[in-house]
């Protein structure tokens, strides 16, 4: 087998030194009945040629969005990634380390780490950021799970206009962690206000921005309100190009962004691997959950970076720790930190310009399409369409066209069905757009 | 943080001043000290529409992102790169964190566009090949560990911990019980108990005993109506198989309470032992661990649980399932997924991770898997067998996967395992775990893997033990000192930790 170095002579000289005849005597602790002594019931080893036919035909299966005309988004956002943040994170060094724990040996990593919290910081308007976490919707939880401990209250209060996903993971964790949830219901109009669920028991209000319908809101009233009643303002991002254009979370009173960084150097990858974004307030680094790269110097006075504060974390407090989490997003953290660091100031805030243009040529293009109306009066690279029928049939014929028009609300709310949810991104075409007009144009008639 | 400015040195620098290079280890400034305005790595084409519908919310002023050009991103992260040891540099010995060789093949079929590009909300019907991918995976899975249902979504080990604890506490609930305590081992990983505690539980420890093993008398005083689960690592962080696991499950049973088995070490067992068969009941999989996914510098992993018959009805959404010819998927609490725990994630689950996965099945095969697991086991009896002259065993072997050492061979020598592990790095080696498991004092603990050679093993077994007759012919000072050759000695931890420096600013630079 391709993987594994020892030959059988190897083997032999092994056994010997060890004293032991066979590699089963060394399984002598597991009880006879539950040593197997045969091969399961699965197919034999192939080589690199068969792995690679075999699951060439299963990818075949699938339509690549990149393939045809794509305008899906709600929290996954097709953007072009540069050449070189492939190729620099497949490098072995990064690749194929573990968390730097040995510094000496880890700046790399390490460096990376500071560079990726720095970045972060800057684009939400926050003061501090984490090494990364799962994803966006784990990134919440963890962010109300904080504000929890922060405020000893034990009650989140979730607008009309945070991703079902996000909620449905939050109402999860609430359910075994032992705290209550206050959900709005979807808010398609953008115009729902969440302050009036805030009591003297809400530890936090989750929000987004752009929301998920696609709307763009000052959340600094409700942040207010939220502080006024000793609670926090957890803002969620889900699209982190917009942070290029929008007004951040932090410009906004925000004690705590939890987003999803993916649309930044990595791809869709069927909704994962994510990077889940978290940045907070100086003041409350104490309680975040996961890892933190800190600057310091060695032994001869030369800068490094370790991780640090790790008087949080399960490998030290055990059942006392802010997070469970252990292993997080961190190859996904290096990708973002060299797609952003290509952008720089004026790629970044260009794509975002660049993705808002697009978003708001392809609106035109419905603006006259009879059983289309437009519901937003803002929005970023998306926003939400209502259709005169049922939408996920008609996206369904769509596909069947080969074009990936949007993603229906009833996916996710069965009470939703006419409402379609419509993204695009600087990978976009004139052409695109007009096909897919056309398309709905004629699915609707 | 209110002084940081004082924190550290290194911060006052200039890209065209004088550097610290030394040779191939280039002195590498952070990108924020080498940005200007004026120049990107991308080319964009500026938008013609100039208006916006952002309802005001411009944003206002810069960001503070430093301008740099290709070749200077991609001179940066090669530089930093190489200050850093991975799997492709050479033994990395971490022990319970199963450091194997990752694929080049895997990283090529997780980039095919039929996997990389495709969306999470397609309609069903464009990516009926991703959801058969995820069925096959769970298929080999399922059969590898002798259980009948797994659930796919969770991001990572702990994440897969914490979906198998609300698995079980949602069963109880379901008998109408809330049980408040979770048994947990000594030696068990950090994030089995912090699990615990996230999902409510107390969490109790369960001493070891003089075998390195879960002391089964103290295991079932502390067995009550209150327990609803014990969170049990086999074989366990001290290399050693767990041999009463059988006894353990009838008690834990008897209980009326669940048996958890923490799958980090499931190397050692893949394809000669199937845990179902031991009575467990739930399981996660590292497959960033046994099935070789990487580990990128900490992530992202994939942590996938098997489930027994009667924790299945609450795996977490969304669920693969055949549907005629093809595969749907059930994404709301209804129907047959009535009982579910609901989302734990953002979509489905790590199907990057899952294409390197199945690509390593694959391409071992049933029997090629048994290999693994035997070479596995093979390095690290070998390893055992020429150090134990030298350096202090903390149980008798057999081992499994892994090998524990304490440093009672290093009393009176004024050397600390940190030291030791330290000195290691100039020898080309990264270093082993260290100071875990907390059951034996200064704990080493060195898990090969399958991919190392003999020749490699010998020439690491020649450091280990050069390495402890200079320890005890008395030169405690070169091990304080160590690593002497690494790109950074030793970094001041304290320092960092008291005024953390968690981000660059650019008064950091001014404030010196």
């Amino acid at each position: 087998m391709r993987y594994l170095s020892l030959t059988d002579a190897d083997r032999r000289a092994m056994l010997a030194a060890i004293g032991a005849s066979s590699v089963e005597e060394l399984y002598r602790d597991v009880p006879k009945a539950a040593l197997l002594d045969r091969p399961l019931d699965l197919p034999r080893g192939l080589s690199e040629l068969e792995v690679t036919r075999e699951l060439e035909k299963l990818a075949a299966k699938n339509i690549p969005a990149g393939s045809v005309p794509s305008f899906l988004g709600c929290g996954a956002y097709r953007h072009h990634v540069p050449a070189a943040v492939d190729y620099l994170v497949q490098r072995g060094e990064f690749l194929t380390s573990y968390t730097p724990y040995q510094p000496e040996i880890a700046q790399g990593t390490l460096q990376a780490l500071f560079e990726y919290q720095t970045q972060v910081a800057l684009i939400t308007g926050m003061e501090v950021a984490n090494a990364s976490l799962y994803d966006g919707a784990t990134a919440a939880a963890e962010g109300v799970m904080m504000a929890n401990r922060l405020t000893r209250r034990t009650k989140a209060v979730l607008a009309g206009n945070l991703h079902p996903h996000y909620a449905e993971t939050i109402a999860t964790y609430a359910r075994f962690n032992g705290f209550e949830v206050a959900a709005r219901p979807p808010d398609p109009s953008g115009n729902d206000d969440p302050a009036a669920l805030i009591d003297g028991e809400t530890s936090c209000v989750v929000a987004q921005n752009p929301g998920f319908f696609g709307h763009l809101r000052d959340l600094a009233p409700l942040a207010e309100a939220c502080h006024k009643a000793g609670a926090l303002l957890v803002v969620v991002v889900t699209e982190p190009v917009s942070l290029g254009l929008v007004r951040p979370p932090g410009a906004m009173g925000a004690d705590i962004v939890a987003g999803e960084g993916a649309a930044l150097g990595n791809g869709l990858n069927f909704g994962g691997p994510y990077l889940g974004l978290f940045a907070t307030r100086d003041k409350y680094v104490r309680q975040v959950p996961g890892r933190l790269a800190g600057a310091t110097h060695d032994a001869e006075g030369r800068r490094g970076f370790v991780l640090t504060l790790s008087a949080r974390e399960q490998h030290i407090r055990r059942e006392k720790a802010t997070s469970n989490i252990c292993t997080n997003s961190g190859l996904c953290a290096l990708a973002f930190a060299i797609h952003m660091a290509l952008l720089g100031e004026e790629g970044f805030t260009r794509l975002a310009a660049l993705n808002h243009a697009k978003a708001r040529a392809l609106a035109q293009k419905f603006a006259g399409v009879p059983g289309v109306k437009m519901l937003n009066d803002s929005f970023f690279n998306e926003f939400t369409l209502e259709l005169s029928r049922p939408a996920a049939p008609i996206v369904d014929k769509l596909a069947a066209k080969r074009i990936l028009g949007g993603v229906p609300a009833s996916r996710f709310w069965p009470q939703l069905p006419n409402l379609l949810l419509v993204a695009a991104t600087e990978t976009n075409t004139e052409d695109e757009m007009d096909a897919f007009a056309g398309a709905l144009r004629e699915a609707l008639r | 943080m209110s002084d940081w400015s004082k924190a550290v040195s290194g911060f006052a620098r200039d890209a065209a001043g004088p550097h610290d290079n030394r040779g191939l280890d280039i002195d590498e400034l952070l990108l924020f000290e080498q940005g200007e305005e004026g120049r990107s790595g991308v080319d964009l084409p500026a938008p013609a529409d100039g208006g916006d519908s952002l309802g005001g919310l411009r944003r206002a002023g810069p960001i503070g992102l430093p301008g740099l050009s290709e070749p200077q991103v991609v001179r940066h992260f090669t530089r930093i790169s190489q200050k850093n040891y991975g799997i492709d540099t050479g033994l990395y010995p971490l022990g319970s964190c199963t450091m194997k060789h990752n694929p080049r093949l895997n990283e090529k079929m997780a980039r095919l566009p039929g996997f990389g590009d495709i969306h999470p909300l397609q309609p069903v019907a464009t990516v009926q090949g991703a959801l058969e991918l995820i069925d096959r995976l769970a298929h080999w899975l399922k059969v590898l560990t002798g259980m009948p249902a797994v659930a796919m979504p969770p991001a990572a080990g702990a994440h897969g911990e914490l979906c198998g604890m609300m698995c079980i506490t949602a069963a109880l609930a379901a008998k109408g019980e809330r049980r408040k305590r979770v048994l947990v081992p000594e030696s068990a990983h950090g994030t089995n108990p912090a699990t615990a505690a996230t999902c409510g539980y107390e969490v109790d420890a369960i001493a070891a005993n003089e075998r390195g093993r879960v002391d089964l008398a103290a295991m079932k005083a502390k067995l009550g109506p209150d327990v609803a689960a014990i969170m049990l690592t086999s074989p366990n962080t001290c290399g050693l198989f767990e041999d009463e696991m059988a006894e353990i499950a009838a008690a834990v049973h008897a209980a009326g309470a669940y048996f958890y088995l923490d799958g980090a070490n499931f190397n050692a067992l893949v394809g000669r032992v199937r845990p179902g068969d031991l009575g467990i009941d739930c399981m996660h999989i590292n497959l960033h661990k046994t099935f070789s996914t990487p580990h990128g510098g900490g992530g992202p992993g994939s942590g996938p649980v098997v489930l027994a018959k009667s924790l299945a009805a609450y795996a977490p959404l969304p669920w693969v399932v055949h549907a005629g010819e093809g595969f749907r998927l059930v994404e709301h609490a209804e129907g047959e997924a009535a009982q579910t725990i609901g989302r734990i994630k953002e979509f489905h689950g790590q199907m990057g991770m899952f294409v390197r996965a199945l690509a390593f099945m694959m391409s071992h095969g049933s029997d090629g898997l048994r290999n693994v697991s035997g070479d596995a086991v093979l390095n690290a009896n070998y390893l055992l067998a020429r150090l134990q002259d030298v350096m202090t065993p903390s149980y008798p072997g057999p081992a499994m996967h892994e090998v524990l050492f304490d440093d009672r061979f290093l009393d009176g020598t004024g050397v600390t395992t940190l030291d030791f592990a330290k000195a290691l790095i100039d020898e080309g080696f990264h270093p082993m775990t260290m100071y875990f498991p907390l059951v034996v004092h200064g704990a080493l603990l060195i898990e090969p893997t399958e991919n190392e050679s003999k020749a490699g093993l010998d020439r690491f077994i020649a450091s280990l033990r050069r390495l402890t007759e200079r320890a005890k012919a008395g030169e405690a000072e070169f091990f304080h000192g160590a690593p002497h050759l690494a790109p950074r000695r030793r970094l001041d931890e304290t320092t960092a930790a008291r005024k953390p420096v968690l981000r660059w600013r650019p008064e950091l630079a001014a404030a010196e």
